[in-house]
């Protein structure tokens, strides 16, 4: 599913990052560990199209990366990628249910509204789908945050440190509805973090 | 979830910044809006008033004067002419056709006139009600005379001397309403029409009995050309001014010099009087459009600076719509909406409020509807002030879009 050889990324200024060769195969979860500065989220980046790869090679199913324009990254992302990152990033104008259907919308798929519920019930969020982003808690907020990554059904889930900010109870619930979900939709999740809590949740994994 | 929710979801979401913004560009467009339709409306009526007329020839004194005390019936003679001199000037060979004004009196502040059927004609008008007068001391009335001053057919009119409705009665000769007009949309509308023989009897009463035969129809053997009734080269008589049309383009450019200076009335051009009286009250309206320009440039600035404010906190969700799938073009687009929405919502607000403040004025004011005024028209500059606000509502979110555009989602995501 996910192969990468030879990948290196430069910052201006700064020394080339070199990153192991891995493959993950459809299904299979990866952690990605390492410190701050390990480069574990120019890695990620790097996953998710959201960095341009320009030494190696990051082929995804039948695509390599480094040969798609941007429009056609964008599509891509947004056909085969959820993305869920340490901050839930959701947007505050919009309520949770439009939160989640903007999946869809900039995707270019068609909206699914009985997905968005069926997708909040799954996380014990059914109550919440008519509630405005600030009236959340912050683990009913990271919650809206992975329905909203899981709702196009992707390939592949990206997670940016997705605890680091939860307490050990939401950490253990949060880590188990990832990892539940990712494998009731067939997706490969990679998660990058530093929170060794998640070490004993996923076998597989990369030190950075 | 599409763009209108998104851009919608996102104005509501700062409600005072977006009223303001709103309301800031209404209050500009109103301003202009208001201006157009008044001025459009203003000059229309005067373009309809002057239709037919190519000259005024009167007394000596301000054309302008002239101008509005013969056509537009809203200040007082210059003083009077004599009718042999003005029996011969309507004979020239350049006049096609030429109508006598006899003014003086008033009822209930409607000016009274004497002249001819001609002059009613002028202005396509029609009877509504009851008939023409056919002899002395019968009157018609305007539309609005009948319908503001209370006058019927048959009604007594007693009329007053000037414009004003103190003036002194003239009470022992009453008029009597024979007819109501239809509405002109004119001048008409206002005015009180007999024939010049009606204002001379009401005058010389006035004037202490001054001997003058009540001249019978059959008795005369050379009735005048301009006052039917009465023998031509009358040198007692006098009218107020004289409508001329011209017979051919040529007596523009004569007409005038001859009248100016072999003769003792004076011509004035209505084209030119009102277009130098255009100028005039155009400073007043010229100083009111720049300030509501003004309005609409802090309006469109207001609308940029809440852009690209909102733009810092929405750093992150420009990100994540990047990753969700969004493209640069998208984003650019999405920002220019918002623009785009606040100035066609704020410019449509304004175009309703132009016409809403009208309407109040000609609902408040008497005079206004009388003239004819109306909210209920649209010129085709609305539909230009509406285009126009799209592009300031691109041109004020540019900025912003184009940030948006360049949004760096790795480097917004990572930090």
């Amino acid at each position: 599913m996910i192969q990468v050889s030879g990948l290196q990324y430069q910052y201006p200024n700064a020394t080339a990052l070199s990153f192991p060769d891995f493959v993950v195969e459809k299904g299979e979860h990866l952690l990605l560990l390492g410190n701050s500065g390990s480069g574990k989220t120019t890695l990620l980046h790097l996953l998710g199209g959201l960095l341009k790869v320009k030494a190696g090679s990051i082929r995804v199913g039948t695509a390599d990366l480094a040969t798609l324009s941007e429009p056609e990254m964008d599509r891509f992302r947004g056909r085969h990628y959820g993305f869920i990152f340490q901050r839930n990033h959701l947007i505050q104008a919009l309520s949770v249910k439009n939160n989640l259907l903007m999946a869809p919308f900039l995707a270019g798929l068609p909206p699914d509204e009985h997905r968005a519920e069926h997708v909040l019930h799954q996380l014990n969020l059914g109550d919440k789908i008519h509630a405005r982003v600030n009236q959340l808690s912050q683990g009913q907020a990271q919650r809206v945050a992975i329905a909203r990554a899981i709702l196009n059904k992707p390939d592949v889930i990206l997670a940016d440190e997705p605890t680091s900010a939860l307490d050990d109870q939401n950490c253990e619930r949060v880590a188990g509805l990832l990892l539940q979900i990712a494998t009731e939709n067939n997706a490969t999740l990679i998660v990058a973090t530093h929170d060794q809590r998640l070490k004993s949740k996923i076998q597989n994994r990369i030190q950075l | 979830m599409n763009v209108g929710q998104l851009v919608g979801s996102y104005l509501r979401a700062k409600p005072l910044n977006t009223v303001l913004n709103i309301f800031l560009l209404a209050l500009g467009i109103a301003v202009i809006t208001v201006l157009l339709l008044f001025n459009k409306q203003l000059q229309q009526k005067i373009e309809e008033n002057v239709k037919g007329i190519d000259l005024v020839v009167g007394a000596k004194g301000s054309p302008l004067q002239l101008i509005l005390c013969s056509i537009f019936h809203i200040d007082f003679p210059t003083g009077n002419i004599k009718l042999p001199e003005a029996e011969q000037l309507a004979r020239h060979r350049l006049i096609k056709r030429a109508i006598p004004l006899a003014l003086g009196d008033s009822y209930r502040g409607y000016r009274i006139v004497g002249t001819g059927r001609a002059y009613a004609d002028l202005y396509g008008a029609e009877v509504e009600q009851g008939t023409w007068w056919n002899r002395d001391l019968e009157v018609v009335a305007g539309a609005n005379v009948a319908r503001y001053g209370n006058l019927k057919v048959g009604d007594k009119v007693v009329s007053q001397h000037g414009l004003s409705e103190e003036g002194s009665h003239h009470d022992e000769h009453s008029l009597v309403c024979t007819g109501v007009l239809k509405k002109t949309g004119s001048v008409l509308d206002n005015l009180l029409l007999t024939n010049v023989a009606t204002v001379w009897a009401v005058h010389e009463e006035h004037e202490e009995h001054e001997t003058h035969d009540a001249v019978p129809g059959d008795s005369i053997a050379n009735p005048s050309a301009l006052v039917p009734g009465i023998e031509a080269g009358d040198s007692t008589r006098e009218i107020t001014s004289l409508l001329i049309e011209f017979r051919n383009p040529m007596a523009a450019i004569q007409l005038p010099r001859y009248i100016n200076t072999q003769t003792n009335m004076q011509a004035a051009s209505p084209a030119f009087e009102t277009a130098r009286l255009f100028s005039l009250l155009g400073t007043g309206a010229d100083v009111l459009t720049a300030f509501a320009y003004v309005i609409i440039f802090i309006s469109g600035l207001s609308i940029f600076i809440a852009l690209y404010n909102s733009l810092k906190e929405r750093r992150y969700d420009l990100a994540i719509m990047r990753s969700m799938g969004a493209s640069r073009p998208r984003l650019f687009f999405t920002i220019v909406a918002e623009g785009v929405t606040l100035t066609s919502v704020g410019s449509i607000f304004g175009l309703l409020l132009g016409h809403g403040v009208l309407w109040l004025f000609t609902e408040a004011v008497k005079e206004s509807s009388q003239t004819g005024f109306t909210a209920f028209v649209f010129y085709p500059e609305e539909l230009w002030m509406l285009g126009a606000s799209l592009v300031l509502g691109f041109i004020c979110s540019l900025i912003p879009a184009v940030q948006a555009y360049r949004t760096d989602i790795h480097k917004v995501l990572a930090g």
